[in-house]
């Protein structure tokens, strides 16, 4: 049994130490919101935050996580309360199939957190998940909104 | 009745947004206990379930796979049961509980883009159907004449006396009525939820991490497996050695299937692929471990001047008025195999016991996954299930069921323990039913003044009907193969008038499974006619758009001049930069792109602009068609500047994001929706813009460098100046 800080709570999950952290938080701790889409850290779709960094997490391994505050999409709601990147999306009505929508907030969470007012050529350096419906042009539209939010 | 349920919007709080929290459908989802429970709340019809708290469930037999299919139809729903939006909730039925109802949803597919144009005259009629049998019972209850009293935002009122009563409290009563055997629907012009720009009903879910997609399938006991099937496809089993493998943390079973795969079955789906990693497999791939993308492409080759072709749109004699023209022109064109790459890797989730067989996925046509499940479970149809999950993506690759097969058939092998099968990104990549490869010979002549006198369209390659519905060919052609060049019809026709056409295909199918990709055969005839008119407007020495102008009927013509006009086509453009334009009539609708792009002297090619006019008819949701078009065209993009799948010893060699590179963010270019519709028929929106994407750009590229490129995808090509 090892120990991770997860959404600001220690837990326990039993894994061969060599395990991706993706499928840790997916098949031991039921975080699913955390997809799978390639597993070689090029999508994005697993994107989660590790001591506020955005980190794809198909290619950690678990074991190097240690006591790093690792913070997945189900934590990025407070009470109920969508935060600003997330009420971005809804209005602007964002997500097609939403696979890689995950990914794309926080990513984009992570990016407003280091530049509150990111330039297009910031979203382009930050934001380079992969999306098949072809969000990209909403997803930079609503990273502009939630900056101004 | 077991019905899969959204659990949509619950408990969150979104400010400013039309959505109303705290909704519970009041069924159990189908899969927490494995038993059905009973419906606490009786359906008005097969569409709509009303609870009394006027809650209103709309039901959609159509799947949602990112194109807003769901919100259109609850839309079209909505409008005719003049219900109040903001309690709207959604489901699906079971293909199960179709079939048994003698298919009163009717057609499941989603593909095509057939979602809303197909069913929206039956959807409209049943939420009409509801709406006068919500009236008729709250009559019945004041005693007064149903022709007195109205309904509107969930509310019925009489007009006499004033009284109101809203649907949750009459909708048991009107549950017990008989139907009414005519509605009258309304007319567009009517309309107030349809046609207008709503938000779609599954975002909250999406940003949220709650949206379970098939992936995310979980239930009690359940076991997580992953699959290898032969590299080659069509190539089989010979023996494995799983002697490692099986005494690896986690795995319970390691077994073949179909006699073309070896499966791990483990307790997680980690410890599933690293113990496939660990086990040996010996293939048999017989000749067709010979076949290369070279040896591909010389079949085709030999195509492009067979004497034996299937006809697909003929008028007047092309040959003998390109023979006897002026000015012969000629090109050849390619376009290579592609993958869908839906963002969740396939995957489906089977429990199996000798009495009943069940899945859980996601489909685009759950009847499809039905009888695949109950062929590969030996059981009859009415002892099977689908639930069907999100879909990750579709783009037509959900539309097969092969990964359903193989998940039943991995859950027979260990009875009553429910199986997710996965598969990684990279059996996905190489196990595709891919875009066809094809080829396309064309010839023109053009007298004197440049008019075009005859042409002759060639394709040389792969038909999808032979590939994966043989018993759809018609007399051994492919009818598909001419989509977007067809002689006549609503769907994909020709739009150009030329006096002596000769459009035919020679059939050529190498051993890649081919399939339906989105856009289809639309997308390789758009290249081809599209950029061949660029080039005989160049022959003739006259600019593109008044070139195509001579020769397009009114309908297509009408939608070209809308991109060029809002692009401003003609006009002056920034240093540097230029316009190619294109268009085509598919899936119903007409379309047209205007590109503006530049290519650096070093020989960088950007995107700047697209501008893209639609005809669909009808306008349902113009905010998700305008979603769509840009969409359709980071799909359309992605082919052109980067798809391609290659052929070596047989297999595929693409097996990742690494090796199938896609459109991002940075390469996105800024894409305008103009939307010009007509209001007289029903198109279909989530396909044929794509298949204006490639040849606008190819267009403006050759304005930019005077190079044509013929063969996709643009990656191959050196646009340098002078290189």
């Amino acid at each position: 049994m090892a120990v991770l800080n997860v959404n600001g709570k220690a837990v326990e999950y039993t894994a061969d130490p060599n395990t991706p952290l993706l499928w840790v938080l997916r098949e031991q701790l039921g975080l699913t919101g955390t997809k799978y889409g390639c597993g070689i850290a090029q999508c994005g779709s697993c994107t989660v935050h590790i001591d506020g960094a955005p980190v794809r997490a198909c290619h950690v391994p678990v074991n190097t996580v240690g006591t790093k505050k690792v913070v997945t999409i189900e934590a990025l709601a407070e009470n109920g309360m969508l935060n600003k990147i997330q009420k971005a999306w809804v209005e602007l009505d964002v997500p097609q199939c939403g696979y890689c929508q995950s990914g794309m907030v926080m990513a984009a969470t992570a990016l407003l957190a280091a530049k509150p007012n990111p330039t297009d050529a910031d979203i382009d350096e930050a934001m380079t998940n992969i999306c098949r419906c072809g969000t990209y042009q909403q997803v930079r539209a609503a990273i502009h909104a939630a900056a101004k939010a | 009745m077991m019905i899969h349920t959204s659990l949509g919007r619950r408990g969150f709080l979104v400010s400013g947004a039309a959505v109303a929290g705290g909704f519970s459908l009041g069924f159990k989802l189908p899969f927490d206990d494995g038993v059905a429970h009973a419906q606490t709340v009786k359906e008005v019809n097969a569409w709509v379930v009303i609870h009394p708290d006027d809650k209103v469930v709309i039901r959609i037999a159509r799947s949602e796979m990112g194109q807003g299919t769901l919100t259109g139809l609850c839309q079209l729903v909505a409008e005719e049961l003049e219900c109040d939006w903001n309690k709207v909730a959604w489901e699906y039925p079971t293909p199960g509980e179709n079939l048994k109802r003698n298919r009163v949803w009717k057609n499941f597919s989603t593909g095509g883009s057939r979602g809303i144009r197909e069913s929206q005259q039956y959807v409209r009629e049943g939420g009409a159907i509801a709406r006068e049998m919500l009236i008729a019972a709250a009559a019945k209850q004041w005693n007064v004449p149903a022709g007195d009293c109205s309904a509107a935002n969930s509310v019925i009122t009489h007009k006499g006396s004033g009284k109101t009563v809203t649907y949750g409290a009459v909708a048991a009563a009107a549950a017990e009525l008989e139907p009414p055997k005519e509605v009258k629907l309304k007319d567009p012009k009517d309309w107030k939820i349809a046609g207008k720009p709503l938000k779609r009903l599954d975002t909250v879910e999406k940003v949220t991490g709650k949206q379970l997609y098939g992936m995310d399938h979980t239930m009690p006991g359940m076991l997580n497996a992953t699959v290898r099937a032969c590299p080659v496809i069509g190539g089989k089993l010979k023996d494995f050695d799983a002697s490692k493998a099986e005494k690896m943390p986690g795995v319970k079973k390691i077994f073949a299937i179909d006699g073309n795969a070896v499966v791990v079955v483990a307790d997680t789906y980690w410890q599933a692929r690293t113990a496939l990693e660990a086990v040996a497999t010996n293939w048999d791939v017989g000749d067709l471990g010979k076949v290369s993308t070279d040896t591909i492409n010389a079949m085709l080759k030999e195509g492009l001047d067979a004497k034996e072709a299937f006809v697909g749109n003929k008028a007047g004699d092309a040959q003998k008025a390109i023979e006897g023209a002026a000015k012969k022109v000629e090109a050849v064109y390619s376009f290579p195999y592609q993958h869908h790459v839906t963002m969740e890797p396939m995957n489906a989730t089977a429990r199996y016991t000798p009495e009943k067989c069940e899945v859980w996925c996601g489909t685009q046509n759950g009847e499809a996954a039905l009888a695949a499940a109950s062929e590969a479970a030996g059981l009859p149809v009415a002892k099977c299930e689908v639930y069907k999950l999100m879909l990750g993506g579709g783009f037509g690759r959900r539309g097969r069921s092969d990964y359903v097969r193989q998940a039943v058939l991995a859950a027979k092998e260990m009875p009553g323990t429910p199986i997710k099968l996965i598969w990684s990104r990279e059996e996905d990549m190489t196990h595709c039913q891919y875009h066809p490869t094809t080829m396309a010979k064309m010839t023109a002549g053009l007298d004197a003044q440049g008019n075009l006198v005859g042409l002759h369209i060639r394709i040389s390659g792969q038909s999808i009907l032979a590939s994966l519905l043989p018993q759809n060919l018609v007399n051994g052609m492919d009818p598909a193969t001419f989509q977007g060049l067809m002689q006549s019809g609503a769907e994909a026709t020709y739009g150009y008038d030329v006096p002596n056409l000769l459009i035919d295909h020679a059939m050529r199918n190498p051993h890649i499974t081919a399939g339906f990709w989105r856009g289809v055969n639309v997308n390789q005839n758009a290249v081809y006619m599209e950029c061949f008119m660029d080039e005989l407007a160049e022959a003739a020495g006259q600019d593109p758009l008044a070139y195509r102008l001579k020769y397009l009927k009114p309908k297509w013509a009408a939608v070209l001049k809308a991109a060029c006009d809002k692009a401003g086509y003609g006009k002056p453009l920034p240093e540097g930069r230029f316009h190619g334009i294109s268009q085509v009539m598919g899936y119903g609708s007409y379309v047209a792109g205007v590109a503006e792009v530049s290519v650096s002297q070093d020989g960088q090619l950007k995107i700047h602009k697209i501008t893209a006019a639609t005809n669909p008819g009808h306008v349902v949701n113009p905010a998700q068609i305008d979603r769509q078009v840009a969409g359709s065209f980071v799909y359309g993009l992605s082919a052109a500047l980067f798809g391609e799948i290659t052929v070596k010893d047989g297999a595929v060699e693409q097996t990742n994001f690494d090796s199938y590179n896609v459109l991002r963010m940075d390469e996105m270019p800024d894409v305008e929706t103009v939307l010009v519709p007509t209001n007289d028929f029903w198109g279909g929106v989530g396909e044929p813009t794509i298949a204006v994407a490639a040849p606008a750009v190819l267009n403006a590229i050759a304005k930019a460098t005077g190079k044509r490129v013929r063969n996709l995808p643009l990656m191959h090509h050196e646009l340098k100046k002078g290189a």
